[in-house]
């Protein structure tokens, strides 16, 4: 089944900038689809378009065959963005529950679903800390927790390690891979990193600015589970590279040499 | 730059033995500076001859303060409920105010440069004026210029702490899909507690300020005002400053309440800051 369709979706800002132009995008459930490109190429403005927080100029967006809207409405979203948005006064379990208390869960199976989400993102014991307690890192995690804590349909997550160091970066990507393949949900991820996008994704949309458009699409075929050991493989490196290529080519400006005429067909 | 995840040190919520130990070693520096100054004071009083009615010594303030003790509490109360009155009256209306021009931005636009500009006028000029619209010798007139006093820090700050919410966090409620009044209660109000009770410990003071002064203009003779007035043209400076010691403890006491009130409020908040990670 698709999870969401894009159809020619167009995005004028105020000012008259262009954001994005005849986006067409279908994704399956169950995928992970990394939209990557340069600042300014729309890819965040795509995410927020599909989960109806911004309403595109022209085109239609149909997520789990409903319009944007009725899907948000239906909470078929979960979002995560760069920074963790907490709010600074609930605790770490109060966090998690918002999403759960606003959907009108009794207290019960509230308190059953957080505790389940803690373990889902190895943060037992931390329940009644408040997030200045916590590092970037966990944040990041309750805020994850959160976005699936009412087990959407589809998850939207916008940078979301981009504010983090490497070394945490990393962990927390095996992380997510390890909760995408636990919940069965379907996630589309924005992400500056390359390698980033490589690992975690089924398939890898790039894209380029002015105006935001689609250039490439590029299936990832790595095998699953993915671990640690998959960032060394040679197939990680060429599809890392084809990324790389794509990039430079939708940008316009550079062309490196040994990627002429190389993978064209799809801008 | 560290990497690894910052060990996490528990709130030491529920010690409150150790709190108030604590509490008493931030305390003393502060203590030994009060006893240093008034020991200072007695010392330069007595010995260079300080003519009372320039500077009384402290023991003859404490004279005057136990003579008068009734007289002085009762005096002193007065002037609180005046002034507890007005910072009642003068927040509330802020308060429903600000929320009022925070909802409606166009509002807000018409209202705040007013508002702004309202705020540096010396409203305690006004005193003699609201004394002649209330009978002068009723608490109401004093709460008048005290409500006036603490109705702008209070609603200045709001309007800002109301629209201080990050964009993210509205974009997250809008995913839930939730109503303004929702988004209001969980988001909106969280985040302009800290700007309110930044507001209403500047209010606490203001209102006891207002009092007093509005006391001077004319004012019942069971108010401070009118007593440290009286007392001062009969050259009773003794009593004068006995009953300023009352106005300090009642004004130091508005205050703490304030700031208790806060600590309540905001229990989330971290104790020492900066220590984020």
């Amino acid at each position: 089944m698709t999870a969401v369709t894009v159809t020619g979706v167009s995005k004028q800002f105020k000012g008259g900038t262009t954001a994005l132009q005849g986006i067409d995008l279908e994704i399956e459930q169950g995928e992970f689809v990394s939209l990557i490109g340069p600042s300014g190429c729309g890819k965040s403005t795509l995410l927020r378009v599909i989960g109806d927080l911004i309403e595109p100029s022209g085109g239609t967006v149909t997520v789990n065959g409903k319009a944007a809207r009725q899907a948000r409405r239906d909470h078929d979203y979960g979002i995560v963005f760069q920074d963790a948005v907490l709010y600074d006064w609930r605790t770490v379990a109060k966090n998690i529950a918002l999403p759960l208390e606003l959907a009108g869960w009794d207290r019960e199976r509230r308190k059953e679903r957080v505790n389940e989400m803690l373990d889902l993102v190895e943060l037992r014991g931390f329940d009644e800390h408040y997030p200045w307690q916590l590092s970037g890192g966990m944040q990041q995690r309750v805020s994850i927790a959160r976005a699936l804590s009412f087990d959407p349909a589809l998850l939207l997550m916008d940078e979301p390690f981009g504010a983090l160091d490497e070394m945490t970066r990393e962990r927390l990507n095996g992380e997510l891979l390890r909760i995408w393949q636990a919940s069965a949900s379907t996630i589309v991820f924005v992400t500056h990193s390359i390698a980033e996008a490589v690992f975690l994704s089924t398939r890898v949309v790039v894209m380029s600015p002015r105006p935001g458009r689609i250039s490439k699409m590029i299936p990832i075929d790595l095998p699953q589970p993915r671990t640690s050991a998959t960032r060394e493989e040679p197939r990680f490196f060429e599809l890392a590279t084809e990324v790389r290529e794509s990039l430079h080519m939708g940008d316009g400006r550079e062309m490196p040499l040994a990627a002429t005429g190389l993978s064209e067909g799809a801008a | 730059m560290s990497v690894a995840p910052v060990p996490v040190v528990p709130l030491p919520r529920g010690s409150t033995a150790a709190m108030i130990g604590k509490g008493a070693r931030d305390w003393l520096p502060a203590v030994l500076v009060l006893v240093g100054v008034i020991a200072l004071w007695e010392g330069i009083v007595k010995g260079l001859h300080v003519k009372r009615f320039l500077l009384p010594a402290p023991d003859a303030i404490w004279t005057a303060f136990r003579d008068n003790q009734s007289t002085l509490w009762h005096a002193g109360w007065f002037t609180f409920q005046e002034a507890l009155g007005g910072f009642a009256i003068g927040c509330s209306v802020a308060i429903l105010f600000a929320v009022v021009v925070a909802r409606w931005n166009l509002l807000g636009n018409a209202l705040m440069p007013y508002a702004i500009a309202a705020n540096a006028i010396p409203i305690i000029a006004f005193a003699p004026i609201t004394n002649a619209w209330f009978d002068p010798l009723t608490k109401t007139s004093k709460m008048v210029i005290a409500a006036v006093l603490c109705f702008f820090p209070v609603f200045v700050n709001v309007v800002r702490g109301l629209r201080s919410v990050k964009p993210e966090q509205l974009e997250l409620m809008r995913s839930y899909a939730v109503g303004e009044l929702t988004i209001f209660r969980l988001v909106r109000v969280p985040t302009a507690l800290p700007f309110l009770f930044t507001a209403l410990r500047v209010a606490s003071v203001l209102a006891m300020i207002g009092a007093i002064v509005g006391e001077y203009y004319g004012g019942s003779l069971d108010s401070l005002g009118a007593n440290i007035n009286q007392d001062a043209s009969l050259f009773q400076f003794e009593k004068a400053w006995a009953e300023i010691v009352i106005a300090c403890i009642f004004g130091i006491g508005f205050y703490l309440a304030v700031a208790l009130c806060e600590r309540f409020a905001m229990r989330w908040q971290p104790r020492i800051e900066g220590a984020g990670s």
